[in-house]
């Protein structure tokens, strides 16, 4: 064993050492936003890359704190790069609501490093720090217009109930160590699949604890109720990062949790709790689902209507949680992929049609654009599409995973909520190609110019086409782990 | 030879720049030579394959290039994967070929049309697809192919959506397209069902696994195998265009006519017999199905080269001569004379796609007349396409050494040795049809006295870009035939048939399974050959006796035969038995049970309902939302409470 693995902990060392060491010292003396944005631009692009690059070097540093390779570093690759296409569109909309200041990258750099952390973890207290680095840049960033009343609603809205959940997850955190006797990730896994604990209700009470914990983090029912006010509220681009890495990231920690806590089939008698806990997540992944896409149809704001649709994603995701299998691991890598570019995607065309007072966020408002904005429109029709499901784009095919994912874990009548529940949703999903091309503006805004923005639709565009025709790129990668 | 995989994708990025930036690019010449190159090069590329195949050895010309796996679900495996072998390869030049030389033709024939690029950007799509149909190393990549083409087809026969067309009860060209489109889909469910069963059985659907696999489960003559290919065999007799459902190509003929050269006369057409060759094996195994094939084959060759004889309409005519051709391909097929079938396959694109493009020409230099009656006498205004329109007149008709007459003939001698003397006289009656339909055809058009109105009209030889591919398809007319020179002409003189030596391997494993026939018959097929020469003159020169004056005898005639005209003119009245069995009953229906009561009571009351449903939960979901943040604790501290009540209650008890 290696105390310290250099290569491997490579990007982390980099993120932490370009946001605490170099870039606080930069932001201290200079005050130049455009150096700041592409320095933190840089750090993340030299993050992704390494992480990318050291992804073949499989094992674990710090003193098995953390792993690093193949499943952490696919995630800090599409953290980064959802971290990059929020920074292209985010500066052009900040600059338009004459809120653009620094501070804004360095808590997205250190939301991403945060998210790296989470997704790097084999120990409970590093996914503690984890997720309290990335929530509580969160609840910053959300009220970044810290002018507008909505968006510090927003912030502190979230920042309460946020500490509330933070409770149970690390009260849940505490009962596995009781149980177990560690914080490793392997140590609690042998524990619950095989070995003979004196108070097995206790790992029993953590594992739920931890999965409400982090369904709050998912905005799964019931703990989802925050996510509508709070992605409302907060600044559009703030919005599109949250709801997208932020979910990736949240279920990047939840996947290795359930597949330590939750042995399905090995009959281990410390785990005689695992199908109640299937159970559990299952009634939650539908009820989310059903709740999301149910709420979603009765939304007249875009935000919020993406923000149950998020929620309904969420509901999705969980199903492959379910299965607790590899199979349903793939299925939620591969969904949430995809959902990061369409839901991004989707988010940044808001932006767009966003005023920089705030408004112009109404479904109504969407009227007419084919004609005005055929791109834009276009673009947008895309993402619904996506979104919703339908071939040949990356959410059809993520959705097809997750669901064959259930089936085969034996959990039938999930699929059948969750095919029901998608049908609910090309409702609204479609709705809004109705309003773009169907019908015409009363009062038309021009969208503002697209910038850099543009650079963030073509990826998100190109990634939503290709993982939708060619899912084998990414499935190859998950096989090789 | 990894660039052979390039083949299907320059139409693509044809259709694609076309379709996508057509209107943009303003510019016929412009549209017109992107999409014909693009066509160009696939046809370079398939003949730089075609050589790189001739340098290999003769069981080891074929190769599968996969470009990606689609999904791989459990045992289900979709590959984009294309198969380079002798069959796909010569498929591939002809379409290639015949579709660059139309796509040149096209630019002169479309010259002025206000949806220039469109028309192109679907000619291009309608390649590309034609080309997966026949390169697809498995069963569902052809199958979208075979869609793919019935999508472009249907496309492209509805192209004049705002034109009038005069069909069998069709008033209008998106009439027809939906006709062939319709008609189709009911071919399209015996290849689905067929797919179904066979991956049932195999557990894949890859054609090479499927030829191996199934002699091992299937003897010759079992259950399972003969209702999978008669139900493949529905599947071609849609898109082939043979009884019972032959209807709708005479309709779409309502498209411009290079379609009608390309889709309903070359290449589409002719996806039921490249289906057949592909699973030859699986026909092989089912004699009924090969006698069934083949009757039908036979029937429709007669049927439809007797309702030839009295159309009027040019296209019309050429119409039924397909549906008449495709059968004697059919024939070939079913008395397992697969790679006669497949010549002809050839050979009929030549000729046919020269006798659709002459008929173009003489459409065009006629502003758009195409009832023969209102012609006579072109040849001397139009000196080119008379002499090409003559020359593919004689090669369908089997004048000897043109090309029809090689691979007509072969096929009338399996049908004789393999078949019956009733099939090969079936075979030589049909034979007789063509040649005179076609004779008259080219003597009311070219011949006698001008019957149109020299005020309005002034026949004019069409352009050079429409002459040129007239003129090389005239030459492959004449010498193509040559790739196969049978062996009874071809063995005193030292002339190898090419075709069949190429073709051997794809056929080696199916023709095993076939009756032998052998032993020596040189003077009977000298024979037989020499009969079916002179009926195909002697009805030349009926045809000639009759038309080249004009239509007066002809019409004396045909109230001599004035039962057996009508039933010819309302061709056996097939389409007003489909509508009074299937679609008006059909439409009933649908309309009194499955409309006014499934859909507005039933479904709707359903839909509604659930809608209303949906709509209140909403509500109540929405009133939950109160935007006060100790609610929302209060609602996620239920949640915990039960979700932990949930997991330990058991565990307490």
């Amino acid at each position: 064993m290696q105390p310290f693995d250099l290569v491997g902990s490579l990007p982390l060392i980099v993120i932490w050492l370009a946001l605490g060491a170099v870039g606080i010292v930069i932001q201290a003396f200079v005050r130049n936003t455009k150096l700041v944005f592409g320095y933190y631009a840089g750090t993340l692009a030299v993050t992704g890359t390494l992480a990318a690059l050291t992804s073949y070097h499989k094992t674990t540093a710090f003193q098995h704190m953390i792993t690093v390779g193949g499943y952490a570093n696919y995630f800090d690759v599409l953290f980064c790069a959802a971290g990059l296409m929020t920074m292209l569109a985010a500066r052009p909309y900040l600059q338009r609501s004459e809120s653009e200041y620094d501070e804004f990258y360095t808590l997205l750099v250190s939301a991403v490093s945060g998210m790296i952390l989470m997704a790097h973890s084999n120990n409970l207290v590093v996914t503690f720090v984890g997720v309290e680095l990335m929530s509580i840049s969160f609840y910053v960033m959300a009220g970044f217009f810290k002018m507008q009343e909505r968006s510090v609603e927003a912030a502190l809205k979230y920042f309460l109930l946020g500490a509330f959940a933070s409770g149970f997850l690390v009260y849940g955190m505490a009962l596995l160590y009781g149980a177990t006797g560690s914080l490793d990730y392997v140590d609690i896994g042998l524990a619950a699949h095989g070995g003979t604990l004196r108070f097995p209700l206790l790992l029993a009470a953590g594992a739920v604890l931890m999965t409400i914990g982090l369904s709050f983090k998912v905005a799964a029912f019931p703990f989802h109720q925050w996510a509508p006010d709070v992605y409302e509220g907060s600044p559009t681009a703030v919005t599109a990062f949250m709801s997208t890495a932020g979910k990736a990231a949240a279920f990047s920690a939840f996947i290795p949790i359930i597949m330590a806590v939750m042995p399905v089939g090995a009959g281990a008698a410390a785990a005689a709790y695992a199908p109640q806990l299937q159970m559990v997540l299952a009634i939650i992944a539908a009820i989310t689902m059903l709740v999301g896409n149910i709420s979603a149809i009765a939304q007249t704001n875009v935000k919020r209507m993406l923000a149950y649709s998020s929620i309904a994603h969420a509901g999705y995701l969980m199903m492959g949680l379910v299965s607790g299998s590899a199979d349903g691991a793939a299925g939620i890598l591969f969904y949430v992929t995809s959902y990061v570019f369409m839901q991004i995607g989707a988010f940044v065309i808001v932006g767009l049609v966003e005023k920089a007072d705030g408004t112009n966020v109404m479904l109504d408002d969407y009227r007419g654009l084919g004609k005005r904005q055929p791109l834009l429109a276009g673009l947008m029709a895309v993402f619904m599409f996506s979104l919703a499901g339908i071939p040949p784009f990356a959410g059809f095919f993520g959705k097809y995973l997750l669901f064959l994912s259930a089936i085969e874990a034996g959990f039938t009548w999930l699929t059948i909520v969750a095919v029901v529940s998608s049908v609910i949703s090309v409702y609204f999903y479609l709705g809004m190609v109705v309003k773009m091309y169907f019908q015409e503006a009363e009062h038309a805004t021009e969208p503002a110019p697209t910038g850099m923005a543009g650079i963030t639709l073509a990826v998100a565009t190109i990634a939503v086409v290709v993982l939708g025709v060619l899912p084998s790129l990414l499935l190859n990668i998950y096989r090789t782990w | 030879m990894n660039y052979a995989a390039l083949i299907p994708l320059f139409p693509l990025i044809g259709f694609l720049i076309v379709g996508l930036f057509g209107k943009r690019i303003n510019s016929e010449k412009l549209v017109g030579t992107i999409a014909s190159s693009a066509i160009l090069m696939s046809f370079i590329t398939a003949v730089a394959t075609f050589m790189g195949l001739l340098g290999m050895p003769a069981e080891e010309r074929s190769f599968t290039s996969t470009l990606y796996s689609w999904m791989a679900a459990g045992s289900f495996n979709v590959n984009i994967a294309y198969q380079f072998d002798q069959l796909s390869i010569l498929f591939t030049l002809i379409i290639t070929g015949i579709g660059f030389l139309i796509h040149v033709y096209s630019v002169g024939y479309m010259h002025g049309d206000k949806s220039f690029s469109r028309f192109f950007a679907y000619l291009n799509l309608f390649v590309f697809m034609m080309l997966n149909l026949v390169l697809a190393d498995n069963f569902l990549l052809t199958f979208l192919g075979w869609e793919g083409v019935g999508l472009a087809s249907y496309l492209l026969i509805g192209f004049w959506y705002d034109r009038k067309f005069d069909g069998s009860h069709i008033t209008w060209t998106g009439d027809a397209a939906k006709k062939a489109f319709i008609v189709n889909r009911i071919g399209d469910f015996g290849v689905l069902a067929a797919m179904f069963m066979l991956f049932n059985q195999f557990g894949t659907l890859e054609y090479a696994q499927i030829n191996k696999l199934a002699p091992a489960v299937w003897g010759v003559g079992d259950t399972a195998v003969t209702i999978i290919t008669l139900l493949l065999f529905l599947g071609c007799t849609g898109k082939s265009a043979q009884i019972p459902l032959g209807v709708w190509l005479p309709d779409a003929m309502a498209g411009p006519t290079p379609v009608s050269a390309l889709i309903h006369a070359a290449t589409m057409v002719t996806s039921g017999i490249f289906l057949i060759a592909r699973t030859n094996v699986l026909f092989a195994l089912s004699p009924t199905t090969m006698a069934v094939v083949a009757g039908i084959g036979i029937t429709t060759a007669l049927f439809a080269g007797f309702v030839g004889l009295v159309q009027n309409d040019i296209k019309k005519v050429l119409a039924y001569s397909t549906v008449s051709q495709l059968g004697f391909m059919f024939t070939a097929l079913g008395v397992g004379a697969f790679t006669a079938g497949v010549f002809h396959v050839m050979t009929h694109a030549f000729f046919k796609a020269l006798l659709f493009l002459g008929s173009g020409s003489v459409i065009h230099g006629m502003h758009e007349e195409q009832d023969i009656q209102k012609m006579g006498g072109l040849k001397k205004y139009m000196p080119i396409t008379y002499r090409t329109f003559l020359i593919g007149t004689l090669a369908i008709s089997g004048i000897p050494f043109l090309s029809g007459f090689f691979s007509k003939d072969e096929i009338l001698w399996f049908a004789f040795l393999n078949g019956s003397p009733v099939l090969w006289g079936v075979g030589v009656a049909a034979a007789f049809t063509t040649a005179f339909y076609m004779w008259r055809l080219t003597s009311l058009t070219f011949d006698g006295e001008e019957r149109f109105d020299h005020h309005h009209v002034h026949p004019h030889e069409s352009p050079k870009t429409m002459t040129i591919p007239l003129i090389v398809l005239a030459v492959l007319s004449v010498f193509g035939g040559l790739l196969g020179v049978p062996h009874v002409l071809g063995h005193p003189l030292h002339i190898p048939n090419l075709l069949e030596h190429w073709l051997e391997p794809i056929f080696a494993v199916g023709t095993t399974y076939l009756p032998k026939h052998t032993g020596d018959h040189t003077t009977l097929e000298f024979l037989l050959m020499g009969i079916s020469t002179v009926v195909a003159i002697s009805a030349i020169f009926l045809a000639r006796s009759i038309y080249s004056k004009g239509t007066e005898r002809a019409a004396g005639i045909a109230a001599k035969f004035g039962g057996i005209y009508k039933l010819l003119w309302n061709k056996y009245w097939v389409d007003e038995v489909y509508n009074g069995a299937f679609v008006a009953p059909i439409l009933a229906a649908s309309r009194d049970v499955l409309w006014k009561i499934v859909d507005v009571v039933v479904i709707d009351g359903i839909i509604n309902g659930s809608a209303r449903a949906v709509g209140a939960s909403a509500g109540v979901l929405r009133r939950m939302q109160t935007g006060v943040a100790q609610n929302y604790a209060l609602i996620m501290m239920v949640g915990i409470v039960a979700f932990i009540g949930m997991v330990l209650w058991p565990l307490l008890r």
